[in-house]
């Protein structure tokens, strides 16, 4: 298992977790169970839990698949700087996050499921992982004169009709030909690039 | 307007017959506890119904994850009305609901009296919720199993599935758990129901006014209750049983022993593995499990056979991409130069061979077989035993015409394949039959200096890249124009088209083997055949 990021595995399972805390806490706060209100805070860390869990980190090796729509998010969480950053600071906010939810039935597999989840962020973050932001790279603007690899092949002043027909020939063949631009009438060497 | 129905008809017609018995089994169950007298109280005390369907159904991949979403709905709807059963349920038992909950809630308490309200110790919610969770069978196997289902659906998303393979592996066999859970969760049997003994006695539609004169007189005595049997096992236990039994086939296989004649390097990091095992038998495009315990002891990985069965070895090629295929390049000494000898290179255990689509191809007159980059293995499988078969008795061969077609990025994962192209181009001309196999490769990944050498030589005799006489192309293929030539080519034939390669490319073909179809018996038909890994 040498190359596995850990911390991958630990944000879809604290993303569940989240969805988990919601549902739970609906049915605790909908119902009017006893003690609903710890429901209602189901719901809330619900919610924060799944927007910071939303932006996917990038990964070491290899290109990391956005989720939909992360670039958003990924604005706000970049701004936390090392507290989001930190794969041990997530990994305590999560288990502190849960227990609250722990006290009731509805809300408690949100607990488990949390707490499994900052287990795997604390494994991530003694191996030294972190959360780097994804961002998309600026789109390089073409410079205008790069383009052009080489200057004009049969620029004028150009020699009469029949010689430049014999020219056009060759130079369907090569397309890559260059050329002193300033020896005409002689004839274009082919030179293959 | 093409034959749609012929190309999805039969995946459709399964996956509509399943959804519907969900559906029934959703509904009959529900009308189960819903009607009879005999779930009468429990519907007064519990105000809801709960459900549970678990069908397993392995076919495949796409039905395996459609039904990984059914148990984790059904979950959720099973667990969310539990919930509200348990919080009502307790609630009653401290007094904390209507009078006719709490006195029905209190039946069990006497001695001779059974209980309708599983909550028998008298805790307040929300502690009593959760003590309920702690002690009941039900409640500790519910939340194991309900974790388990949670980490199996979180390490089997896309992203951990094809980065890292082994936590999604090793984490589905918490299905283990998951099932054994599943079947001893209602084995407690807290969901009550009154016994028939007590019905005949006891007429609920009668006697349910006069809860406070239950026992006092004749015709209604105190109910007697008892619970549901388990009945989920006898939904799991077959599936279960043919799970068995096929792990112990593989480790029975895995145990035969298996010799590696011949290990070739190709370039870009490809290797072909030449094996032999007693009694192996195979299809052209099957595949294989293959094991290497000097690499890893627990993990088979899957790899499609690149020989014909009429060779008296198979061979797989492997690609350099994870740590496993390192190991095993490095256990079969591909690292060093010089000569290995026999006895040197590891133990492999194979598993298999598995079947898929590819066995098809025989069958029809005309196929079109397109293999996008690495994809192309069954494609070596199938060329090659079309060429022994072409050799030994033409005449008996139905396959008339093969239009092959393969998608690469770059040059360099040529040439093991290229040499077979080549000495099945350098036979068919000799045979002077040079129009049985018309084979058209398309570099999708080439850039300027690549096209300026093609167009100086364009004009020669022999592709400058391959050394085959029909040319490579460039760019990816116009699949229009591909199936409307090959159509009018082969007008009222069947034509299978077989793909190994990407989704995106499987719903172009798809289409077009759909679009380019005319819908009536006669006409030519393009019959869409995709495998996947």
């Amino acid at each position: 298992m040498g190359q596995i990021e850990w911390a991958m595995w630990a944000n879809e399972q604290a993303l569940a977790s989240g969805l988990i805390l919601i549902t739970g806490g609906i049915v605790a706060t909908a119902g009017q169970f006893t003690q609903w209100y710890f429901g209602a805070y189901s719901i809330a860390a619900g919610v924060f839990i799944c927007l910071l869990e939303y932006p996917r980190g990038k990964r070491k090796k290899g290109s990391t698949m956005e989720r939909c729509g992360q670039k958003y998010m990924t604005k706000v969480v970049k701004l936390f700087g090392p507290f989001s950053r930190n794969y041990y600071v997530r990994a305590i906010l999560h288990l502190g996050l849960s227990v609250p939810a722990g006290f009731l039935l509805a809300t408690i597999l949100g607990t488990a499921c949390l707490a499994i989840s900052s287990g795997i962020y604390l494994l991530a973050a003694t191996r030294g992982e972190q959360w780097t932001p994804i961002e998309s790279k600026p789109k390089e603007r073409p410079q205008v004169g790069a383009t052009i690899k080489q200057p004009p092949s049969n620029p004028p002043p150009r020699p009469p009709a029949e010689a430049r027909k014999k020219l056009s020939e060759e130079e369907e063949v090569a397309t890559g030909v260059s050329s002193g631009p300033q020896e005409n009438p002689i004839p274009v060497t082919d030179e293959v690039v | 307007m093409g034959n749609w129905a012929v190309n999805e008809g039969l995946s459709i017609f399964v996956i509509l017959v399943w959804l519907g018995l969900n559906v029934f089994l959703f509904v009959w169950y529900y009308k189960v506890y819903d009607d009879p007298p005999k779930f009468f109280y429990t519907r007064k005390l519990l105000g809801c119904c709960s459900t549970r369907i678990r069908r397993q159904l392995d076919r495949n991949l796409t039905f395996h994850k459609m039904v990984a979403w059914m148990i984790a709905l059904h979950t959720a709807i099973h667990t969310i009305a539990h919930l509200f059963n348990v919080e009502w349920c307790v609630n009653a038992r401290v007094n904390n609901s209507d009078p006719y909950s709490i006195a029905l809630s209190d039946i069990g308490d006497k001695p001779g009296e059974t209980y309708l309200n599983f909550a028998r110790d008298r805790i307040k919610n929300p502690a009593g919720g959760l003590y309920v969770a702690v002690t009941r069978l039900a409640g500790i196997t519910g939340i194991v199993i309900t974790l388990c289902l949670i980490l199996i659906i979180t390490s089997s998303t896309k992203t951990i599935r094809r980065s890292y393979f082994e936590v999604f592996w090793y984490t589905h066999h918490l299905f283990v758990i998951f099932f054994i859970g599943l079947a001893i969760h209602g084995a407690e049997r807290i969901v009550r129901g009154q016994t028939p003994k007590s019905l005949d006695e006891h007429n609920p539609k009668l006697c349910y006014q006069n809860i406070s004169d239950w026992g006092k007189i004749k015709g209604c005595p105190v109910p007697q209750f008892y619970g549901n049997p388990p009945m989920t096992w006898k939904w799991i236990v077959g599936p279960m049983f043919l799970y068995l039994c096929e792990r112990l086939v593989r480790f029975w296989r895995s145990q035969q022993k298996v010799v590696i004649t011949k290990v070739v390097t190709h370039p870009f990091k490809t290797i072909e593995l030449q094996m032999k095992k007693k009694g192996f038998k195979m299809e052209v495009g099957q595949y294989i499990f293959v094991k290497c315990p000097k690499v890893s002891k627990l993990e088979w990985h899957p790899f499609t056979l690149t020989s014909a069965p009429e060779e008296d070895f198979f061979s797989i090629h492997i690609r350099i991409v994870g740590d496993w295929t390192e190991g095993l390049f490095n256990a079969c000494g591909c690292d060093k130069q010089e000569f290995q000898d026999a006895w040197k290179l590891p133990k492999i255990a194979v598993d298999g061979p598995f079947g898929t689509a590819s066995e098809d191809v025989f069958s029809y007159e005309v196929v079109m077989l397109v293999g996008a980059g690495i994809g192309v293995t069954p494609f070596a499988s199938i060329l090659k035993s079309v060429w022994y078969k072409y050799c030994n008795n033409a005449t008996n061969l139905r396959l008339k015409k093969i239009y092959f077609y393969w998608l690469c990025r770059d040059t360099h994962a040529f040439e093991w394949f290229a040499d077979l192209l080549q000495l099945l181009e350098t036979q068919m001309q000799e045979r002077n039959n040079a129009g049985f196999l018309s084979y058209n490769i398309y570099l999708t990944g080439w850039d300027e200096s690549q096209a300026n050498h093609f167009a100086v030589h364009h004009d020669e005799e022999k592709d400058v890249i391959t050394g085959l006489k029909q040319k490579t192309l460039y760019g990816r293929p116009n699949w229009d124009n591909e199936f409307k030539t090959i159509a009018s080519q082969h007008p009222n034939t069947r034509i299978g088209v077989f793909l190994c390669g990407p989704e995106a490319l499987a719903e172009t073909l798809s289409k077009q083997s759909i679009s380019n179809s005319e819908s009536g018996p006669r006409g030519v038909h393009f019959i869409f055949n995709k495998e996947n890994f």
